[in-house]
């Protein structure tokens, strides 16, 4: 079978954009990811692309060009853009296709999402009395965890710290100035032991791959960035989710642990071989998380890790070295992607001020949403 | 007195001077679920049966919801007498976590291990001025 390359990027810069509809932003992520490749929307066999509030992804066609290809949307909450992701990966790989686009966009109202419980299997109770917040979801996860693996709050502030420096030196990022330590510290708290400056905001932006044949890969880029694997999977009974009314008495591994592992596996490489990875970190605790349940450190040793710099830009393993949500705010349907995005510049170095060193050659991508999905893909160069 | 009513009917037994919450025991598997339902999570089975799933438990973890939340939060608070409020899971005794309003709020009187006691609480007054009620917990030896 032949593998899936990506050969061309295109962003439209996260945060707000009074100007401009998601969609909008969307079509600016797609052409920008198609003069990359040095092709244009004509040449594409399908599309794949997701938005949660910016409208319909296949409205795309209006504003790209009505050219008859086949447009599926794909809705998979904060995995959407992994799902899309993972769509292509099949279609390229199947043998049914040779070129496509994966497209998200996304356009949210300030402050907090406010979700439904009808959308998610719940009776009104559940929303009326207060319970239905991601937020507090988080909040007592990372509360928990802390308690069981000896994180301090010193190590939530270093996370912090460390997007919004990050962030600075992205230009594409929302959140673009650097915080002190006292600022994050003393920031008004939001949920125990989560303050403002440790939750990242839904926000505005678009992001688009140009993906092909890895054997039609030279046609488009000198740098094709490989996919090696493109993993999604849901939560199984126990693991701790949110919007859980209640939870099992046997704490079972999150989606992420299983999405993880059946991405190495299919990519043939393990954890040591990651040179920069994005985590999904739609708060601190999450990505400090995110760090074991994907493999990459042991249970309590982010304490250590983040200490000696361990994920910093220029330590062993980088992590969300553009800021990631954290920085970027998140736009539900294009945040999976803009992790992509970053990384392939990293594999392509191309990535400006924040370039890991010593030109890495083998990247990650984790999304985790709710209620208990994630997404996992490995890149190569 | 007002009347009073469940805001949901099936999550606690009351009235009653030792209320309790009502949640669902698999036949096959045994594996309990809060809210009852008529479907096992765990393996999948229809047959299921309403179980009292008692009053009391240990918290497992916490937070503090600092600010009042948007729509679809329903009291009869306004942004001004809105009060900040516990949640937690509550471990019960078999087994099953429970995610519930607390009544303390403040990090000094939570932590996890805490014992708690379930109490009924009104969440609003609907048209006809009944007391809809739920359910909370409260750290036991709260007076």
């Amino acid at each position: 079978m032949t593998d899936v390359a990506i050969v061309g990027l295109g962003i439209h810069p996260f945060g707000r954009s009074p100007n401009l509809t998601g969609l909008e932003q969307g079509a600016i992520a797609a052409r920008a990811a198609l003069a990359d490749a040095g092709t244009d929307f004509k040449a594409m066999q399908f599309a794949f692309g997701g938005s949660q509030d910016g409208g319909n992804a296949d409205s795309l066609v209006n504003l790209l060009g009505l050219t008859g290809l086949q447009f599926t949307n794909i809705w998979n909450g904060c995995a959407t853009g992994g799902s899309s992701l993972n769509a292509a990966y099949s279609a390229i790989k199947s043998g049914q296709y040779d070129i496509g686009l994966v497209v998200g966009f996304d356009k949210h109202a300030r402050g907090a999402f406010n979700p439904q419980p009808r959308d998610w299997g719940l009776d009104d109770w559940y929303g009326e009395t207060g319970l239905m917040l991601t937020t507090q979801y988080f909040a007592m996860k990372i509360q928990r965890y802390m308690h069981d693996y000896g994180i301090s709050r010193e190590t939530l502030v270093r996370v912090a710290e460390k997007a919004f420096r990050n962030g600075s030196v992205t230009p594409t990022a929302w959140r673009q100035t650097a915080l002190t330590t006292e600022q994050i510290e003393q920031a008004p708290m939001v949920s125990e032991p989560l303050n403002k400056y440790m939750f990242c905001s839904p926000a505005e932006g678009g992001c688009a791959l140009v993906l092909c044949r890895a054997d039609k890969a030279h046609l488009f880029t000198q740098k094709p960035v490989l996919l090696k694997s493109a993993v999604v999977r849901s939560r199984h009974y126990g693991s701790f989710e949110v919007f859980s009314p209640s939870q099992a008495p046997a704490v079972a591994p999150s989606p992420t642990v299983t999405a993880s592992r059946a991405a190495f596996e299919f990519a043939g490489v393990g954890p040591e071989d990651i040179d920069v990875a994005q985590l999904q970190d739609t708060e601190v605790g999450a990505e400090i998380m995110h760090m074991a349940e994907n493999g990459f450190c042991e249970h309590g040793e982010q304490e250590r890790w983040l200490q000696e710099g361990v994920t910093e830009i220029n330590g062993r393993l980088p992590v969300n070295t553009d800021g990631g949500c954290l920085a970027n705010g998140e736009p539900v349907g294009a945040s999976g992607l803009r992790q992509v995005f970053e990384i392939c510049h990293q594999l392509r170095g191309t990535a400006g001020a924040r370039q890991v060193p010593n030109g890495p050659k083998v990247g990650y991508t984790h999304v985790y949403g709710a209620p208990g999905i994630s997404g996992v893909n490995i890149l190569a160069i | 007195m007002a009347n009073q009513d469940p805001l949901h009917p099936g999550l606690f037994s009351w009235p009653s001077p030792e209320p309790e919450l009502l949640g669902s025991r698999c036949v096959l598997c045994g594996e309990h679920a809060f809210p009852s339902q008529d479907s096992c999570r765990s393996c999948g089975s229809e047959q299921t049966e309403v179980v009292g799933l008692g009053r009391t438990g240990r918290l497992w973890t916490w937070t503090v919801q600092t600010f009042m939340p948007k729509s679809p939060y329903h009291t009869d608070e306004t942004a001004e007498s809105f009060r900040p409020y516990g949640v937690g899971y509550v471990e019960l005794d078999c087994g099953l976590k429970v995610e519930s309003r607390l009544r303390e709020n403040t990090p000094e009187t939570l932590a996890i291990g805490l014992d708690m006691t379930l109490e009924i609480i009104p969440v609003r007054s609907d048209e006809k001025g009944t007391q809809l009620m739920t359910f909370q917990f409260c750290a036991a030896e709260s007076p």
